[in-house]
This record gives structure tokens, sequence and C-alpha cells, in this order.
């Protein structure tokens, strides 16, 4: 095969906001993140832990749910009595049921960020479909697991 | 569950319901424009188009990197067999430029045999992991393997720093400032497995090795400023894909054979091909085993990116390296890399398609002679010879293996770069 140069045409502005129009429908199907038709009944993203210790939530920093991209995302923990908790040991897991295997990254609790919030760094998912992240939560509050599912 | 948080969610929400009522009304529209696709397959292809690949920002590891001066010096480097062993394999010798960058070899032939498929360079500088294992984090430090490597290039350290001080050094001093003292260095030493070069090196004191090894990361860098601009074009799926998003009537440069756009249809759907093969550059930048049989000749084991990831995180040139231009604690990539676990055991790097049928043979070490072996190899989906497969098989019949083939063949495209980047440059002095 022979190789010419050539460049990227210039869109017209119909295909810019077909385009566009197709990454909404793509964000909402991915906004699904945690409000779509995922295999898993329970997507919300403020779930109690499975021993009824914490409950938390989960906030990307941006939404929706990117694919390919490294992200951070906020963890916030409450104790069963409300009271947030900053003062924990954290560590995240998770991946594709479906796929059987796991995270294309080993995402991390880098920081505490105060009034219960935690920072997870290095969040990744490669490819669209049901993904499942786990965090195993220890504090003086005891050790407990909440999971997460997500529709990318 | 707190205040602030309960009026944020409650924000949330209300965003979420305004942005549902929008879209509403949007995939309306889009269905509207298409008869072929439903909204939801149109997202996914429109999330496939080049249109949406981002374009090249900074690479902050390499400040030289969007330095046009650095591009024409990597351009010649990148041509220069002076940068072997024998002096007669450059970085052109495999990745061919008229052949999509790559030699059509199932294992490439430096100054020896290689143990793995030459890949291609379009659009590598948007992936965050070079080579099939993944053991390189960026262009540039992907470009120092082969060059140091004994069945490649198979020069040395200071032979490198040597030919750059005679051949080109107003050219560099002019990027990267003034070279180091190279008298009285030997001509042949490095960190190599040749057991008397490597012995020379040890004799050059710590600081005069940390010097030419700046040369070499600079080298890299200057074939990496070359190598960005090398980008994939766009193809005639790229061109169905935007004129099916706005309803356009298909001409012959926008259209799709019935066999092409049934296989498109399964690429995106039973034949499951678009889980890995995503995005704009169709692949998730991720890596797989997918159960490819072994090598047809006698190699050492090859664990893939069982090995690649522990290499990309220990190497001498990454991104956190005394040679990066950026701090360690910003090498995200590097920092959350996956590097233990039985899933990365014969785990090889997800290929682009762009261009793919000009690519035979396939797989990392060219197991795979034509397209038509890939699809079935996916169709039938047979067990690895180590490790583990992702894959179950999706019994494709010989007709839908066909359309496959057919809309991997459409991805075909000229390669989008200066014209001056696709030509062997001027002989250099």
């Amino acid at each position: 095969m022979h190789l010419h140069q050539a460049s990227l045409a210039p869109q017209s502005s119909a295909v810019r906001t077909a385009l566009a129009t197709a990454g909404l429908l793509m964000a909402l199907s991915a906004c699904s993140h945690f409000a779509g038709s995922a295999p898993s009944p329970d997507i919300t993203t403020l779930k109690v832990s499975a021993h009824r210790l914490y409950r938390a939530s989960v906030r990307p920093a941006v939404v929706p749910i990117p694919v390919r991209r490294l992200q951070s995302w906020t963890l916030h923990i409450d104790a069963a009595d409300g009271r947030p908790v900053d003062d924990a040991t954290i560590t995240m897991n998770g991946g594709m049921p479906q796929h059987g295997h796991g995270l294309p990254t080993s995402p991390r609790v880098t920081r505490s960020l105060g009034s219960g919030d935690h920072l997870v760094e290095g969040v990744k998912f490669n490819m669209g479909g049901w993904w499942v992240v786990r965090f195993a939560i220890a504090s003086a509050a005891g050790t407990d697991t909440v999971t997460f599912n997500l529709s990318l | 569950m707190n205040s602030i948080t309960r009026s944020s969610r409650t924000v949330r929400i209300a965003f979420g319901v305004g942005a549902i009522a929008l879209a509403s009304s949007m995939i309306g529209t889009v269905r509207h424009q298409s008869a072929k696709w439903t909204s939801a397959e149109l997202a996914l292809l429109g999330s496939l188009s080049i249109r949406t690949l981002e374009p090249l920002g900074d690479d902050p590891s390499n400040r030289y990197a969007n330095d046009s001066r650095a591009a024409l010096l990597g351009r010649d480097l990148f041509f220069d067999t002076r940068l072997s062993g024998n002096g007669k394999v450059s970085c052109a010798t495999c990745h061919v430029v008229a052949q999509d960058f790559q030699d059509g070899k199932p294992l490439a032939d430096g100054v020896g045999r290689t143990a793995r498929r030459t890949m291609p360079i379009a659009g590598t500088a948007h992936s965050p992991w070079l080579f099939w294992d993944g053991r390189a984090d960026s262009q540039w430090a992907q470009a120092l393997g082969p060059l140091e490597s004994g069945v490649e290039h198979g020069g040395s350290r200071t032979q490198y720093a040597h030919v750059v001080a005679e051949q080109y050094r107003p050219e560099y001093e002019a990027v990267f400032g003034a070279l180091p003292n190279l008298i009285g260095l030997p001509r042949e030493a490095g960190p190599v497995s040749d057991t008397t070069w490597r012995a020379a090196w040890q004799r050059i004191p710590a600081g005069r090795r940390d010097e030419i090894s700046r040369v070499y990361a600079n080298i890299g860098k200057a074939i990496a400023a070359y190598e960005r601009r090398i980008e994939p074009g766009v193809s005639r799926v790229d061109r169905y894909v935007d004129a099916e998003l706005v309803g356009e009537r298909h001409t012959s440069e926008n259209t799709l054979t019935s066999d092409e756009e049934a296989g498109l249809r399964l690429f995106i759907g039973r034949a499951r091909c678009v889980t890995c093969h995503n995005g704009p550059l169709f692949t998730d930048d991720h890596f797989h085993n997918t159960g490819v049989p072994l090598p047809r000749v006698s190699l050492p084991p090859d664990s893939g990116r069982a090995v690649g990831g522990r290499k990309a995180v220990a190497g001498e040139f990454n991104c956190a390296s005394r040679y990066s231009d950026v701090k360690p604690e910003d090498c995200q990539e590097l920092r959350f890399a996956v590097t233990e676990g039985p899933e990365l055991v014969r785990a090889y790097k997800t290929p682009s398609l762009r261009n793919v049928a000009a690519r035979a043979p396939y797989m990392h070490a060219g197991q795979l002679a034509s397209l038509a072996d890939v699809v079935a190899h996916y169709s039938a989906a047979p067990a690895a010879p180590f490790g583990h497969s992702e894959l179950t098989p999706v019994r494709l019949s010989p007709n839908e293996q066909r359309h496959l083939v057919a809309f991997l063949q459409a991805l075909t495209a000229p390669l989008a770069a200066p014209a001056a980047y696709l030509e062997h440059p001027a002989p250099h002095r």
C-alpha cells in the first residue's frame, strides 16, 4: 500500500453538531453510569456498606465518566451515626464481572479532604460496559466494604 | 449525609433531569437522520470517528515534543543508519514509511532477528504505553529501547553521542543546548548486553555517564517530536459515520458497501470487537490475553505485560526518571500502573485498527497471516497457550467473518503528516 500526505479535512458545522449530539448521547448512556440499565440491581451513587458500618458516596471529577482517561473521584464516607469519617484506611479495587478482569489501573485513596471526603486518584475504565468498584474501609468504627456498580 | 452533600445531590439530580430532557429531543433528531442505525448505535459510531480524536497537547515529560526543530532533527535521526552497530540499520529499516511504518514481517530484522512484530507509529503519541508489552511510557522512551538492543540497532550509548556530535552538532545544540565534552570517551560503551561495551561504560565516571545518557535521552525526545507528527488520516469509515450522523446522502467517497456495513454492524454489535477496539484509534490502550497461538518459530518465553509493566515502572528513561521534564508525582499512568496479577500474563497491547489491512501478518509475533485468520481466531476463541484468554467464542458464520474483514479494510487511509515527514530525507552531510 502507498500512503500519501493527507490532513484531517475541516469538519463541517453539521458534522461537528452531529458529533456533539452523538457525544451527548454517549454521555447519557454513560450517564447511566449510575442510573441506566446496568445489569446490577443497585446502581446508585450512595451506598450502605456490607455490614452497615458506613454510608458512602462517590463523585467523579468528570461527568459523564470518560473511557480511557485517568480521572479522580471524591469518596465521601459517613459512619452509621451520620458523622463524617476522615481518619480511615481505604483501598479500592474492582473490575468487570462479565469479562472476568479487574481495573486497568491501581487507583488509590491518596488523601483525606476533610468533612468525610477522600480523594481517589488513578481511576480509569478502558471500555464500556458494567463495572464494579469496591472500597474497603477501616476506621475506628470497624472494617467494612462498600460496592458501587457503573454502566459505561 | 450532611446538608452540603444533600444540596449538591439535589443540584446533580436537577442537572440530570435537564440533560435528559435536552437529550431526548436530540435523540429524536439523530434518529430522524439515519434509517440504518439506532441512536445508541450512532452514538457508538460517533465515538469511533477520527474527528473525536483529541488534538495532541504538550508532552510534559518531553518539553521539546512540539519543537519543529526537534522534529526535523528527529526525522533525520529516524532515517540515519549510522545509529546502529553495523551502519546498516535505522528506525526506518523496520518502520518502513511507505508501509504504514512497519515491515510486513512476522518478526523484525535489525542487526539480528527480534522476537516481536514491528509496530506502526501513526497515532502512538496518544498512547500511554508503547511496545506490545507497554514497557515504555512515552514515544521518547520507546525510541531508546531498540537503539541499544543487541538484535535491533545493536549500537551503544557513547557511539550515538559521537554520531550526534560529529553529524548533528548545530541542529542538536540549537534545541538542547551544548553537547558535553566527548574527548577521551570510548567509541563504544553503554549499559548493553555486549560485555566489553558494558565494562567500558562502567569505567566512565558517573558524572560523564549521566551527561551521555542525557544526550541519549534527547535523541529519543527528538525522534518522538518527529513521530508524534505522524497521525492516522480520515478513512472511508469516518466519512461514512459523518454522513450517517447528519443524515447526508452517501457518495462514493463516504459510502460503505453492504458487506462493509454489515461488518461494521457486527464490529459494534454481536462480534464485540468494539469492547477493546474502542475510541477514535480503535484501541483501549490496554493489554489483553486473547489466546493468540504460539509463534511459529521457537522463541524465548514471552509473558507480555506481566514483564512489560514492571519494566515500564523501572525504566531508566520513564516519565519519573531524571531525564524526564516532569516531576515523578505528575506521572499519573506510572503512579497507578498495574504491575501484578494473573491477567497480565501473556497480555499484549490492543493495537489500533486504523490501516490494519496494510499490516499483515498480525499479533505480537506475526502468528496470524491474514485478517481472515484474525477474525477466525476471535470467532473461535481458543484457549490460551498459557495464561488465561479473556475471549469467549462469538461463533461468526463464514459470511459474517467475510463482512468483518471487509469492514476492517475500509479503515485504510493515507496518513496525516507533513509531506516532508513521509519521505526519506536528503543524505545528511
